[in-house]
């Protein structure tokens, strides 16, 4: 693993890493999560898995790592169950307050600006990797990434997490664009049973929402009726 | 101060590694292996061009991954013992042969090597064997997967991986899985090797790669 030398910054460091795994791992903190958001036409799917886990141990096994931002606007968190808590607290009021302010529904993007602005000023501090989506009169169905380190950035399918690395082939080689809710349901729930299988930080229950214009629909698959693929 | 400001290229001073990714499946009647084909030093790619598909007898591969040197020198003292081997029982050898003394070495120098082969072939005996020598253990499997690229794949392997595929499916079922991989991870990349061994015999393919399949991009 990572040797303890001090090095001044702008000298690269010699990598030790292990070939066996991915450079990646030894620098984000895993406090395991797999958490994916998808649009479609009309509004998002969102899913997580629900294990947040402190070393081995299972702190929570129903975790709920969606949370409501505004009527319409959820967040996906993966990171440091701490910092994505305060983060979503603090933009939800912030956000509440601009919609009075607005005298109308936020947009996505506003409150995907917010945490952006918040992870990027306090990213030494923060361990936060968030999806934001949602759906708002202007553009339909949204889903913003702002993974570690605070940057922004607007995509159709996305997926993170420690779980979220098993899953980029599977969601490369499925995604389709103009997929139908239910497709994206399925697309959702599979893609995520399949992370929860192979990483050892993900597990528990698949938690869905659909946010169209509608309003939120919330579901939940219980570990026992997941879908089943023939090697697992 | 100058020396910090310009600091030697890392790749001088790193070992180099096929980063990569590796495949091996059974069919009905075989197996089909394949690799990409980029090892680095560091960040630079130092070989775009590397088969790390090695042959270990005429229908027994082993599929490289790790450091580089490791991998190749292990790759050509078991084909060397399987050479000899297979002159002392007179027929070709058994593909769990092969996967043994592959495991052998990466057992008793575990602490020093650092590589992952994983070893398919064709025998008369038990006919398409997949074998992962994974730091010394053995196991055989319908399938593997290996090398840094192979993280990004599990979850579609998992997913699409059926039971007695077709040569031609299980072909397909390959080029997808590197396709994939290369496609996410960035020690990964250039061309796909493939090589199909049945009873007749082992074919080697190379699809460059503006021949591999394209997914959605984001």
């Amino acid at each position: 693993m990572a040797t303890a030398l001090q090095f001044p910054a702008n000298v690269s460091t010699l990598n030790n890493y292990n070939d066996l795994y991915p450079d990646w791992t030894q620098r984000e903190v895993s406090t395991g999560t797999t958490i994916m958001a998808v649009e479609f036409d009309g509004g998002v799917v969102i899913g997580a898995d629900s294990r947040t886990t402190t070393g081995a141990y299972i702190a929570n096994r129903v975790t709920d790592k969606l949370t409501p931002i505004h009527d319409r606007i959820f967040c996906c968190r993966s990171g440091s169950a701490a910092d994505t808590q305060a983060i979503a607290d603090a933009v939800t009021y912030q956000l509440g307050f601009h919609s009075i302010e607005l005298d109308e529904a936020p947009l996505i993007q506003t409150a995907a600006s917010l945490f952006r602005d918040m992870c990027y000023r306090y990213r030494e501090e923060l361990m936060a990797g968030i999806i934001v989506a949602g759906w708002d009169k202007r553009r339909g169905g949204q889903v913003y990434t702002v993974p570690v380190g605070g940057m922004m950035t607007r995509q159709p399918v996305s997926v993170g997490g420690s779980g979220s690395s098993y899953i980029y082939g599977y969601v490369d080689s499925n995604y389709k664009t103009g997929m139908t809710k239910e497709e994206c349901l399925k697309f959702t729930a599979e893609a995520l049973t399949l992370a929860m299988e192979r990483d050892g930080s993900s597990g528990g229950v698949v938690r869905l929402a659909v946010i169209s214009e509608q309003g939120v629909e919330r579901q939940v698959i219980l570990g026992n009726q997941l879908p089943k693929f023939s090697t697992v | 101060m100058s020396e910090e400001m310009f600091p030697e290229p890392e790749w001088l001073s790193e070992e180099v590694k096929t980063g990569t990714t590796i495949i091996a499946v059974t069919f009905d009647g075989g197996v089909v292996l394949g690799s990409d084909s980029r090892v680095s030093a560091g960040e630079s790619v130092v070989n775009r061009v590397m088969n790390k598909l090695s042959p270990l007898h005429d229908k027994i591969y082993c599929a490289l991954s790790g450091s580089a040197a490791d991998a190749q020198t292990i790759a050509e003292i078991v084909n060397y013992q399987l050479d000899v081997h297979s002159i002392e029982v007179e027929d070709d050898p058994l593909v769990c042969s092969a996967a043994t003394l592959v495991k052998n070495i990466s057992y008793k120098y575990k602490e020093e090597l650092s590589a992952h082969l994983i070893v398919a072939g064709w025998d008369r005996k038990k006919g398409g064997q997949v074998y992962a020598t994974l730091n010394g253990l053995l196991s055989r499997q319908p399938f593997a997967i290996g090398g840094s690229g192979s993280f990004y794949i599990h979850g579609f392997v998992d997913a699409e991986y059926r039971k007695n595929m077709t040569k031609r499916e299980s072909q397909e079922f390959v080029v997808n899985a590197l396709t994939l991989a290369m496609g996410r991870d960035g020690s990964s990349g250039g061309v796909a090797y493939v090589v199909t061994i049945d009873k007749d015999g082992a074919e080697e393919k190379c699809i460059l790669g503006n021949e591999l399949p394209r997914f959605f991009d984001q």
